[in-house]
């Protein structure tokens, strides 16, 4: 009797997923900001809209934004779980820990989770190699400095964040080897008022050309005001620097958002880890702008070949910043360590907090 | 002419049980129009907010976990605030108890047996009376303003454990990221109901509550925290220290506060990170005066704020109503919780010329740092 209802429960199941009025798959989203922050979680509920606007009707989303990591993420994503979602992205590295112990409660939901390096059976992992994005733009400075100094606005010191400041000098010691970055730890993904005031301090100490690893365009308002250069994060920020940004780093979910969710649309989701820059379109950068077109050809020299793979941004020769050798002449990292990085390379000013 | 505070000389008993009364319909109706004018069912969105969360098991256990941080700390609070004692500092002491408990299960996470977690409890009060002590200590020596010293060391207590989680104490096997190793089974305040949010930490809650109704109720130390929060010269005379009540002060809600990190580190996050608190600390000061400093009245407060919370990430779910529009409602709840408070309290004269009324008379509430906490 139970096997035979069960059958007819899958088939009607089946009947129901061939037919044009299926239920929709209803899908959540964790954001760490809140969706105005023009950045980060901004740019993940792009994704979220694309999702809507390629599967129209089938699918049906929700998000939740300013979710602290720490005690509230968990309930936060049970929740979503609870609102009878069948997909959750769970968009920061603080939440990875919750979203395994609410995948472990819900083991027909999917989760999706940024950043993170822990998975099961119903939890997958995603992230950007924005790196290769660095490498880029740290050449571009090195070509647009006068000063010979970067400023580099730091959100918290994760391996991520490091490594983005590392490749952001190699690209800019590949042009000019005496290139100096300084970096400003703001600890926050996202607070305006403390990245503009560490915009200002690294404009006053000199520096003509700003980077950032935090979420909002704040930095880039600033470096507009004082006439310098900058180049946007997560988004592109022209609208906020005009005259400033030389181009942005984008990080472009949609693709994969929409992946995902045919994905499981289809039943052929299974735990997987992703992690695609601009091979996978993963990373953009926004249209170069600010600068001469030597400028420009050599960018986008370099973004086509990191692209079709000829050239990795962690080819050795690396030093560690304290002079001991790191990758040898023509050796490149391997995935683990970069994921793990908690070093500065050589030459930069800073000491990395710890 | 201006419109001036002016203090009545006698409170109206029905209008103190009525007054949250008044202040949530207020709440609601005002809600109701903000909702409108945004375009959403003003029903559906009111329903959503405070109903709803009280509709399902484990959403009333999520309330609970939520709540019970807040009473924890709140109650502590309330018998330093009675003896006129300041502790603007829980926030740190929540995490100095949560730093102190966790040294078992980060340096002897092989060890097990059911001591673990008492052993983490206790350490965990203990680390949030000594941080709370630092205070009490600069005020009876130097005469330090305990408000200004409490409320830096909140700071110095996240910057502690920002650097512990990223340096000596981060998890050998985690990629570097700044979290210590998952907490050992033995070192989770298991959950009191299947695998639901709600921890035994509620239960430290609802105890919390009873001691210190029965100590302010029923002991002499509970009169002298009163005298000398009301009279302190009548205080000395009777023989009791300013001194000693404001360690007794900080003590007693540095322990409590330390045992509300430690509890919810173990029961909910259960490792330590960079965060471990949506600014409980903060929030509880709110909650200790909306419960009007009486125990019972702070685990009524606990849960109410707690289902603001929950009500706003229900309403963001099922409505699609923005998070900002959730939080100026709460805003607007504890707007109108103050206002009516202050009406019993005060009265409101129109004046012409010049100022009769002394600071004295400025309101109490206004002592306390509200928005740190919203």
């Amino acid at each position: 009797m139970k096997t035979k209802l069960f059958a007819a429960a899958a088939l009607a199941l089946g009947l129901a997923t061939g037919a044009a009025q299926a239920e929709p798959l209803k899908i959540g989203f964790i954001y760490i900001g809140p969706t105005g922050d023009f950045g980060w979680s901004y740019q993940h509920d792009q994704g979220r809209k694309a999702i809507e606007k390629a599967l129209g009707d089938q699918v049906e989303t929700t998000y939740l934004e300013s979710v602290p990591e720490g005690p509230d993420a968990e309930r936060s994503i049970e929740r979503l779980a609870r609102a009878g979602n069948k997909l959750i992205f769970t968009t920061s590295f603080g939440y990875m820990d919750p979203t395994l112990k609410v995948a472990k409660k819900f083991p027909d939901v999917k989760f999706e989770h940024a950043t993170g390096y822990k998975r099961a059976d119903n939890v997958s992992t995603y992230s950007s190699r924005f790196y290769e994005g660095r490498y880029v733009i740290g050449q571009i400075a090195a070509k647009m400095s006068k000063t010979g100094t970067a400023g580099y606005i730091a959100s918290v010191p994760i391996p991520e964040v490091v490594r983005g400041i590392n490749a952001f000098m190699l690209g800019a010691q590949s042009i000019n080897p005496d290139f100096k970055v300084k970096v400003i730890w703001v600890n926050s993904w996202f607070d305006p008022g403390k990245e503009a005031d560490a915009a200002k301090a690294l404009i006053d100490q000199g520096v003509d050309i700003i980077a950032q690893h935090t979420d909002s365009p704040a930095a880039t308002q600033v470096a507009e005001e004082r006439g310098i250069h900058s180049f946007g994060q997560a988004s592109d920020m022209i609208k906020f620097g005009p005259k400033a940004q030389l181009t942005a780093i984008v990080d472009n979910w949609s693709d994969y958002y929409i992946s995902r969710a045919k994905a499981v649309i289809d039943g052929t989701w299974k735990s997987e880890d992703t992690w695609g820059g601009f091979d996978k379109e993963m990373v953009h950068l926004a249209p170069f702008t600010n600068m001469p077109d030597d400028v420009k050809a050599m960018a986008e020299e370099t973004e086509a070949k990191i692209k079709s793979g000829e050239l990795h941004p962690f080819t050795g020769p690396i030093m560690k910043q304290d002079g001991s050798e790191w990758l040898k002449d023509g050796e490149v990292a391997d995935d683990g360590t970069l994921l793990g990085m908690n070093f500065y390379i050589k030459g930069i000013d800073d000491k990395l907090p710890q | 002419m201006r419109l001036e505070l002016k203090k009545r000389p006698e409170h109206s008993k029905a209008m103190a049980i009525a007054s949250p009364l008044i202040a949530i319909a207020l709440t609601v109706a005002f809600g109701a129009i903000l909702f409108a004018v945004l375009g959403y069912d003003p029903l559906k969105a009111l329903y959503s907010y405070f109903i709803e969360p009280l509709t399902e098991a484990w959403s009333l256990e999520e309330l609970a976990s939520k709540a019970t941080p807040l009473v924890l700390i709140a109650v502590g609070l309330s018998v330093a605030f009675l003896s006129n004692t300041w502790n603007i500092g829980a926030e740190g002491q929540y995490t100095m108890g949560a730093i102190f408990g966790s040294i078992i299960p980060v340096y002897f996470w092989q060890w097990d047996g059911w001591m673990v977690l008492p052993a983490m409890m206790i350490m965990g009060m203990i680390g949030g009376a000594l941080y709370g002590a630092i205070p009490a200590f600069l005020k009876t020596r130097f005469g330090t303003n305990e408000i200004l010293t409490s409320l830096m060391l909140v700071y110095v207590a996240g910057f502690f454990l920002d650097w512990l989680v990223r340096g000596p104490w981060r998890d050998p096997g985690g990629y570097n990221f700044p979290e210590t190793r998952d907490f050992s089974e033995a070192a989770i305040l298991p959950p009191m109901f299947g695998n639901g949010a709600m921890h035994w930490g509620a239960v430290f809650a609802l105890v919390a509550v009873v001691v210190v109704a029965f100590l302010l109720g029923g002991t002499l130390k509970g009169f002298e925290v009163k005298v000398l929060g009301q009279a302190e010269r009548a205080g000395a005379f009777a023989g009791f220290s300013r001194k000693k009540m404001v360690y007794f002060g900080f003590l007693l809600s540095g322990a409590f506060s330390g045992l509300a990190g430690i509890a919810t580190v173990s029961g909910t996050v259960q490792q330590l990170q960079p965060s471990i608190s949506p600014g409980y600390g903060f929030t509880a000061i709110i909650v200790a005066f909306l419960g009007r400093l009486n125990p019972v009245g702070i685990l009524i407060a606990g849960l109410m704020l707690a289902l603001t919370y929950l009500g706003g990430e229900s309403a963001q779910v099922t409505m699609g109503i923005s998070d900002k529009v959730v939080r100026v409602f709460q805003g607007m709840l504890l707007f109108f919780v103050l206002a009516c408070d202050t009406l019993i309290l005060y009265r409101i004269s129109l004046v012409s010329g010049r100022s009769s009324a002394g600071k004295d008379d400025a309101p109490r509430e206004n002592l306390v740092p509200a928005e740190e906490a919203v």
